[in-house]
């Protein structure tokens, strides 16, 4: 189980990017942070991933304090960032150098077969797509089996029908394994589709401001009355926490037009 | 340039058999263009000597040169020099990459030592190498030592800075990966640094190995009894300028055969590169 004891941040030059979060994320959970510009949700996936240290308070995996990069948890960045130098099945088996080479090829082989990329295998990253590219680091992620893999707006970058695509895949690699997800977005819909929990975090300093249940079954038809209900929820806490529309109830439409401004 | 309108016409041509084919003729083409000028200059000298528009003692006519060339590879003369050559630079290059590289990877790596050594370093970058000479031939005698340790300051230079600048701007996006992966020192700097650096590497491999030929003439020219340099001082005391024009030669080949040995060996670690040529930008 992951923990979040009133982490906190402030970087060298005085600006406090985090402020007393505290979480519990449940084993096989997964938790979508939203939140506007400057509000901290990268630091804090830095602060659980050990690539940063909080400034105050603790990070607990299992009991065990996280201040530097940890092999239960992964981490899969906005940009691929694949080694241009190794093969597509070098990269997805960068974190297994200390595995035999029979264990590493056939685990190897194993992921790339199921983010679909099995024909890929002895190609160079400059050859892929930007949504192949990103279903390599993934599987890079997700070949040292963690417990707790952190996504840093993956999709980000990439066209919606790729995006659409590669939340059903991450939901159907994490299915399989079932690993702890954290996931930072800017996109409402893609928190909806695939959280159990939607965290909205407010800026200056971020904090966390809601935290809203989405229990609805899977796979989740994102033109569904209920989906449209958490989404709705999640937009109107939205605005809340940038104090705009304050008064406005969920669910109604204004939560809607406040909506292409929140980020 | 030409080459884009020939190809085009040659797949129209014959669309099926095309690729290889036009591929092949593109390419002897393009290294016939490159000789045009080179080989009209000599025909044209050639002509104009044997016209008797220019007597040529001053600057011989290609058939005295390749005459001279000739025979100086007959007798021996031209590969006992050449191995002399090479042997100094091969020398002084080890040295000097072996020293720049080391410098290069820690004042890269370390801030602290960047501050310590590279004020130093750059201030005597700054000396004209040639300058180091009189003092070497003190420190170090006339013999091989003083040259090729001349040769490897050459080398030096361009190796340190090569290998500092390339790792200080190794992608920092890349050793985040390294350090999510939890690499250690060791580990992030052959799995992710040196890889990251080896392209640029081997550019400042090829200009080193450039000054250092430059460096053995200047060794060789200041005193020798035996290199390239020694028969370009020679043919020039002894008023024989076809010796010193096929030293010149000598050198030119030499040089860039040594080069493409570089080049070559390091090709097979580079065909990652997803490069501006590689896709056909540079012609």
């Amino acid at each position: 189980m992951l923990a979040l004891d009133r982490v906190g941040k402030t970087y060298p030059n005085g600006v406090r990017a985090l402020d007393g979060v505290t979480l519990d994320v449940a084993p096989g959970e997964i938790v979508a942070v939203v939140g506007g510009s400057g509000c901290g949700k990268s630091t804090l996936l830095r602060a659980i991933s050990g690539l940063d240290r909080p400034s105050q308070g603790s990070v607990l995996l299992d009991g065990t304090r996280i201040v530097e990069p940890h092999e239960k948890i992964g981490i899969v960045f906005q940009e691929p960032r694949l080694l241009p130098w190794l093969t597509v099945a070098d990269n997805v088996g960068f974190g297994l150098a200390d595995r035999p080479a029979a264990e590493r090829r056939e685990r190897v082989a194993a992921a790339l077969d199921r983010v679909g990329l099995a024909d890929k295998a002895k190609v160079w990253p400059r050859e892929l797509s930007g949504g192949q590219a990103q279903r390599v680091a993934i599987a890079r992620a997700l070949v040292p089996r963690p417990e707790v893999l952190l996504l840093d707006e993956p999709f980000s970058a990439l066209d919606a029908f790729t995006r659409a695509d590669l939340q059903d895949h991450v939901l159907d690699l994490w299915a399989e394994l079932r690993p702890t997800l954290i996931l930072v977005t800017h996109d409402v819909d893609e928190a909806v589709v695939l959280a159990d929990r939607v965290i909205v975090m407010r800026p200056r300093p971020g904090r966390i401001f809601e935290q809203i249940e989405d229990d609805l079954p899977r796979p989740r038809d994102r033109q569904s009355a209920g989906f449209d209900f958490v989404k709705r929820r999640v937009l109107a806490a939205l605005d809340r926490s940038l104090d705009r529309a304050a008064t406005v109830d969920e669910g109604q439409t204004r939560a809607e037009s406040g909506a292409a401004l929140w980020w | 340039m030409s080459s884009l309108p020939m190809s085009i016409a040659v797949e129209q041509a014959d669309p099926a058999a095309g690729k290889a084919g036009a591929w092949q003729h593109f390419r002897l083409w393009r290294v016939l263009l490159g000789l045009v000028l080179p080989v009209a200059l000599a025909l044209g000298w050639e002509l104009a000597v044997r016209a008797g528009w220019s007597n040529g003692r001053l600057v011989p006519p290609p058939s005295v040169i390749y005459s001279t060339f000739a025979d100086l590879a007959r007798t021996g003369e031209l590969q006992h020099h050449a191995l002399a050559t090479t042997l100094r630079v091969a020398a002084g290059f080890a040295l000097g990459v072996v020293a720049g590289t080391v410098a290069g990877a820690i004042t890269g790596y370390s801030a602290l030592t960047r501050r310590l050594l590279d004020p130093s370093l750059q201030a005597l970058r700054a000396i004209p190498s040639l300058a180091w000479v009189p003092l070497f031939i003190l420190w170090f005698g006339i013999f091989e030592t003083s040259k090729v340790l001349l040769i490897a300051v050459g080398v030096f230079f361009p190796v340190y800075l090569g290998v500092m600048g390339a790792i200080r701007s190794v992608d920092r996006k890349l050793v985040e990966v390294g350090r999510a992966f939890r690499l250690s020192d060791a580990a992030m700097v052959r799995r992710i640094l040196l890889p990251a650096v080896l392209p640029a590497y081997i550019i400042s491999l090829r200009s080193g190995l450039g000054l250092g030929w430059m460096f053995v003439v200047a060794a060789e020219l200041l005193g020798a009894s035996e290199g390239l340099g020694f028969l370009l001082v020679d043919g020039q005391q002894l008023g024989k300028p076809a010796q010193i024009v096929a030293a010149i030669v000598a050198f030119a080949i030499i040089g860039k055969i040594a080069d493409w040995i570089v080049a070559a060996a390091a090709a097979p670690f580079l065909r990652w590169e997803d490069r501006f040529s590689a896709r056909g930008g540079e012609a």
